[in-house]
């Protein structure tokens, strides 16, 4: 998978000292760390900066995704969280006013180098946006928009691709018998987890979620978090949530956003119980945000 | 000065918005209603089946329907793709920027010019210099140049109405730019694109000025794109001007209406089919 392992070696010996840097860690956390930084995360973002014209959005952001974790991502609204989502599949490049400074790898492989195929990323790292997203189409045509994209015809194939991520999504007992039906009648709740189906269809090795239960009622919150507990095993998900409840509950590891700036990022249960940062802790129990 | 009870207001801004309506509405009655009425006494199916006699005093009009319906189809057949084409090049692969202004402006301009230019640019160009004389396929070149601007603009605002979710959502799936737009961006364009397309009819099957020096006036029924060819039109204006027959004349007019009115009806059913399966 690396192209260069020297390179590779080189950015594992980088990494720790910059983590030292961002939050002191006490002696076991230390070592859990150091056993963290041992395999190569799924993905790595390193000393990532953005900037929207002269706007910065992120300042120099360290953060590992593990394989098969869930990890959230919280903090106030404006602080990035979207940003650091975008930047990891690439859809600001689309936005002619963003420009970044920093590294982002994806199973070792710098995705901005020129070489990279940004199709293929877009594949192996799948997005659900924060507003469902249906597309004007039925809502079998919507689940596998993205194996036709990629060439798959085959009627059987797609139909099995099709049951397996809307049952994945929670979904497939409720549209099997209206396949054929506008995506768009759907309810909200049902177009969010719609739309989970269609980034599940691509089979990606990474969800990324952005905020996929901000305009939802708490019963779809739940089947969608009950969903992504069940994917875990296969992907590696990360999940935006200014919501900390939910962050509490169906995350592994939380990363703390604020103003462009990665606060901390721990395992969920411990920071939810001491963060290290009072910041964090303001905004854990609720003091802003 | 005492201002206005603001119901009072209400109540004259309705009646002058009503009355404003009504009177378009009524104009246009009129010249349907005055059309019809005089043209439909002559509408037989021989008038519409049978070629002109006499220079059109008797007969019908059979000819000049397939000319018209000839020059319309050779003008969509070559603006639709230019004109869709400019408008997805100027909404999903520029960035706002001097060059787009600059086609945009190109574009406006090109809409403002009379018609008759059009006539002259079509006669100079495609009838002399490009040897095609007077023809089918000259007359049918000449109306696309003409309706381009209309195609272009209403396919950039219909592209530009799609929202960018889609786009996104279509980007993040691992979609090339092509994909999202022939998968995602035209079907959702589409009725915006198709009320382009029949105003664009609207405007070439009824040109006169634009026809009468690149298609000629030629009475015989048109076999092949490089045949002269009238149009309803041009034949309606050389009938009324050479007072060879009011009757026949008005007559032509009906059709025209009718045909128009028919090609409207047929595109907004075949929007609403196309938007019951997408939507």
């Amino acid at each position: 998978m690396r192209p260069d392992p020297a390179l590779a070696r080189d950015q594992d010996l980088d990494s720790p000292r910059r983590d030292q840097d961002l939050a002191v860690p006490n002696g076991g956390a230390m070592a859990e760390h150091k056993a963290e930084m041992a395999r190569e995360p799924k993905v790595r973002v390193e000393g990532l900066s953005v900037f929207y014209g002269g706007v910065q959005a992120l300042k120099s952001v360290d953060l590992p995704v593990h394989a098969n974790e869930i990890l959230g991502i919280t903090g106030p609204s404006g602080s990035g969280k979207t940003t650091l989502l975008r930047m990891v599949n690439r859809l600001n490049d689309r936005v002619r006013a963003c420009r970044h400074e920093g590294r982002v790898y994806l199973d070792g492989r710098e995705i901005y180098d020129p070489q990279e195929d940004v199709i293929l990323l877009r594949r192996r790292v799948g997005m659900v946006f924060a507003l469902p997203t249906p597309l004007p189409k039925s809502i079998f045509e919507n689940v596998v928009y993205a194996p036709r994209i990629a060439g798959m015809r085959d009627r059987r194939k797609l139909e099995e691709r099709a049951e397996r991520a809307l049952r994945g999504a929670i979904l497939w007992d409720e549209v099997k018998d209206r396949l054929d039906d506008s995506a768009l009648a759907l309810s909200g709740g049902q177009q969010q987890r719609l739309c989970i189906a269609r980034t599940l269809a691509q089979e990606p090795e990474v969800v990324m979620l952005d905020e996929p239960c901000s305009g939802l009622d708490p019963i779809s919150t739940l089947k969608i978090e009950q969903a992504l507990d069940s994917l875990k095993a296969t992907y590696t998900i990360v999940l935006v949530s200014h919501n900390v409840q939910q962050a509490a509950r169906a995350t592994d590891r939380t990363a703390f956003l604020l103003m462009g700036e990665l606060v901390e990022w721990r395992p969920t249960a411990e920071m939810f119980t001491n963060p290290r940062d009072p910041r964090t802790a303001d905004f854990l129990e609720g003091r802003f945000g | 000065m005492k201002r206005l009870n603001p119901e009072v207001t209400q109540r004259i801004a309705t009646v002058c918005l009503w009355a404003a309506a009504g009177l378009a509405l009524s104009v246009l009655a009129y010249i349907i209603i005055l059309v019809l009425a005089k043209g439909l006494p002559v509408l037989t199916p021989h008038f519409l089946l049978a070629s002109p006699e006499r220079m059109g005093r008797a007969g019908g009009i059979f000819p000049t329907i397939v000319g018209s319906l000839a020059l319309t189809l050779v003008a969509l057949v070559v603006a639709t793709p230019l004109g869709v084409g400019t408008a997805v090049y100027l909404t999903e692969y520029t960035q706002p920027g001097r060059l787009a202004a600059v086609i945009r402006f190109g574009v406006d301009c090109l809409a403002g010019v009379p018609s008759i230019i059009f006539g002259l640019f079509g006669f100079i160009f495609f009838v002399i210099r490009l040897g095609m004389g007077w023809s089918v396929l000259s007359g049918g070149l000449t109306l696309a140049v003409m309706i381009l601007p209309t195609i272009i603009r209403t396919a950039e605002e219909a592209i530009r109405a799609v929202p960018g979710s889609y786009r996104e959502a279509s980007f993040s799936a691992g979609a090339t730019s092509w994909q999202t737009i022939t998968r995602v961006v035209l079907p959702a364009a589409l009725p915006g694109v198709v009320t382009g397309i029949v105003l664009a009819i609207g405007r070439s099957i009824g040109e006169t000025a634009a026809v009468i020096f690149t298609a000629g006036t030629a009475l015989r029924l048109p076999t092949s794109l490089f045949a002269s060819s009238r149009t309803m039109a041009v034949h309606f204006y050389i009938l009324a001007r050479e007072g060879l027959s009011m009757p026949r004349a008005y007559g032509t007019a009906a059709v025209l209406i009718i045909l128009i009115l028919l090609i409207n009806t047929a595109a907004n059913a075949l929007m609403v089919r196309f938007r019951a399966r997408t939507q």
